[in-house]
């Protein structure tokens, strides 16, 4: 899960993370209110969305009046922020961070994350701070700096002196740093974070080091553990299909082509979309209806499908292991019936039962195609799809 | 000869009493089974399936010595599911439980560097040697004895490569899910490792999927040390970047992980990649 750059900073604030003084606000007087009780002479103002890249489009500028504050606030508010993380859609600015601004001295990389390799917790840290870190890391991986965390010792003071050093830090600041990093894994551990990003964190023209962006992302599968981070959701910032297919336990995904896929098993799933797009065509969403499949969530799933309107065509394709093909069938045509589907809809079922689910889709519906296999399915789906893109 | 388990591996139940654990320990046991017995805090004494229960692990491993224990209990206790089961001597533990934070599974990883004792999954299908031994939630009917090693990231697609190497007359020596999630046990070269040094298993099938390295690191080691004909399919060519597809494990960060990487280091180290899922079988049986 993804939550706001403001309600990441009031995490960081809760850990003693140093962050700018800062107020979000939701309409230009509030803006302005934020900027007075701030006081100062110049305000960061920065677009709320659940996506990076803000800087670039607009979405982060410096007002150094109060005119500029309102009229900032006012020309992004309402409107969707489009940036190279977001879609051509953008996500909409529901709300602005104003923030007091200090000098910049220096800006560095610092995150921490999970490294499936090792299996340990990783801090990452650069002197190259607020750029795009992936590039840094591609074109010059001699500048990132990686500390592994040992499961039992955890962070230890030589790991936070190795990037302190290689930062070019001094002094104060080297226990600054090392605070900072025992912050972030402290948040990291007791909220079941999955990674913590701070781009760029700076050194202010006093020498203090100050989380000038923070981002947070965590671990779906604890969140359940975690009301208070349950609580931070801006499902206005989330695909609305994405969520309605969370409340049934469908693992579902928005794409922009225009054939709709029903899977069993993600991996299956996958390799329809892969498959659709190996024949020339596009798929219009990944979803897994999972294994204990039942007639309801299939025609969720159908309703879910259909009602993305690029939708020309929905491709079936089950493997019935434990779920069988029989009521996989029954479900595709309870789904017809009540979603009133009169898309063409070519199923393939093979596995537990195929036989007994093919026979009871056989000629009960003129919409319904039966294909003989995997890859006849997908070529079927790219044809009457209006052929290969 | 199989991998890993056979017709005299014995097994226990970790969660027997649950629902779905309840169903598809029937399904293993009418598969020939040995599972012997249930673990259940609190109905220790009692009998489920017409199997004995017992409170703990270690009181169950007392009275069976079983070989495997199998666990279906609920994402929150299944990392302590796993170390109560490394704790009692269990050697060989399977994790079918979905959706266990991710920080529980580095503390049991972490923990288990002490043991020997080897873990598959979480978030898996299971392991199965055809008309042997059933540790998992496949469906035991798609299965035939054979020549062919299968492991794979994904359950579905597992099903797709045993179908497929099944109407192919090949059949299965064993089949492994090593699970969806970033963090888990078993992984690729471990079971291809197995694979090889296997008299019965004659080829490999190794299903990859978007994130993460293993595959990568599975074709370094095929290139080095495995003389056995290996045909992989690899899901995800067109998944988005930054999005998880439905396993936790599958999702391009960076752009890392890509399904591109992993195709390419596989084809330089001379395994058969199929564009297509519907071609493994045809595939393997080409090569052999």
């Amino acid at each position: 899960m993804n939550i706001h750059e403001f309600q990441a900073k009031q995490l960081f604030r809760d850990f003693y993370i140093p962050t700018p003084e800062g107020i979000v606000a939701d309409s230009a007087s509030g803006a302005i209110a934020a900027a007075t009780k701030l006081a100062g002479t110049s305000w960061a103002i920065k677009a709320q969305v659940h996506a990076g890249g803000r800087g670039k489009v607009g979405g982060v500028k410096i007002a150094t009046s109060m005119d500029d504050v309102a009229i900032f606030a006012e020309q992004m508010l309402g409107q969707r922020l489009v940036t190279k993380q977001t879609g051509a859609l953008g996500l909409p600015i529901n709300a602005v961070l104003v923030e007091k601004t200090d000098t910049i001295k220096r800006e560095f990389y610092l995150s921490l994350l999970i490294d499936r390799h090792s299996e340990r917790l990783c801090f990452i840290a650069s002197a190259a701070g607020g750029m795009d870190i992936e590039a840094v890391a591609a074109q010059h991986p001699e500048k990132i700096i990686t500390v592994m965390l040992h499961p039992a010792a955890g962070l230890q003071a030589y790991q936070g002196r190795q990037v302190a050093f290689a930062l070019g830090l001094q002094g104060e600041q080297i226990k600054a740093l090392l605070q900072i990093m025992a912050n972030m894994l402290r948040l990291f551990t007791e909220k079941d974070a999955s990674q913590i990003e701070i781009n760029p964190l700076i050194e202010t023209g006093a020498g203090a080091l100050v989380a000038l962006d923070a981002k947070i992302n965590f671990d779906d599968n604890a969140l359940a553990m975690h009301k208070d981070i349950i609580g931070l959701q801006d499902t206005r910032q989330e695909d609305a299909k994405e969520n309605k297919a969370k409340r049934f336990d469908l693992s579902y995904i928005t794409l922009e082509g225009n054939i709709g896929c029903m899977v069993n098993g993600a991996g299956l799933a996958m390799a329809t979309m892969d498959l659709v797009k190996l024949k020339g065509g596009e798929p219009a969403n990944f979803l897994d209806v999972g294994g204990g499949t039942t007639t309801e969530k299939v025609t969720e799933a159908f309703k879910l499908i259909v009602s993305d309107s690029n939708v020309k065509v929905v491709l079936v394709n089950i493997f019935g292991g434990i779920v069988q093909c029989d009521v996989i069938a029954q479900g595709i045509l309870s789904a017809l019936e009540q979603a009133h589907i009169a898309l063409p809809v070519i199923v393939r079922l093979e596995g537990t039962h195929a036989e007994e689910g093919r026979a009871l889709l056989h000629h009960v519906a003129p919409n319904i195609i039966a294909a003989k296999d995997l890859d006849h399915a997908a070529e079927q789906a790219v044809l009457l799809a209006g052929g290969a893109a | 000869m199989s991998i890993l388990i056979d017709k005299d591996t014995t097994l226990i139940c970790q969660g027997l009493t649950g629902k779905q654990a309840t169903f598809h320990a029937q399904h293993a046991l009418a598969y020939g089974t040995r599972l012997l017995a249930g673990v259940t805090p609190g109905r220790g004494g009692s009998e489920h399936l017409g199997l004995p229960m017992f409170n703990t692990v270690q009181e169950a491993y007392r009275a069976t010595k079983a070989d495997a224990s199998i666990i279906y209990v609920p994402p929150f206790f299944a990392a302590d599911a796993i170390l109560e089961a490394v704790d009692a001597g269990i050697k060989l533990i399977v994790c079918i439980t979905e959706g266990i934070p991710v920080l529980h599974m580095l503390r049991v990883k972490a923990a288990m560097h002490e043991s020997d004792a080897l873990l598959i999954g979480p978030n898996c299908p299971g392991i199965i040697t055809p008309d042997a031994c059933k540790i998992g939630i496949m469906p035991g009917s798609i299965h035939m004895p054979g020549s062919i090693g299968i492991v794979s990231r994904s359950g579905t697609l597992t099903y797709e490569a045993v179908h497929q190497t099944t109407q192919q007359g090949l059949g299965q020596s064993t089949c492994v899910g090593i699970g969806g999630d970033p963090i888990h046990g078993m992984n690729f070269i471990d079971v291809i490792s197995r694979f090889q040094a296997d008299e019965q298993t004659k080829g490999i099938v190794m299903v990859g999927e978007i994130g993460g390295s293993e595959e990568e690191e599975a074709a370094a080691y095929i290139k080095a040390s495995v003389t056995k004909p290996v045909v992989a399919y690899i899901t995800g060519m067109t998944a988005p970047a930054g999005k998880r597809m439905g396993h936790a494990g599958a999702i391009v960060t960076g752009g890392k992980g890509t399904a591109a990487s992993k195709v390419s280091a596989l084809k330089a180290a001379g395994v058969e990649v199929v564009s297509s899922p519907s071609l493994m079988g045809v595939a393997m049986q080409q090569l052999l």
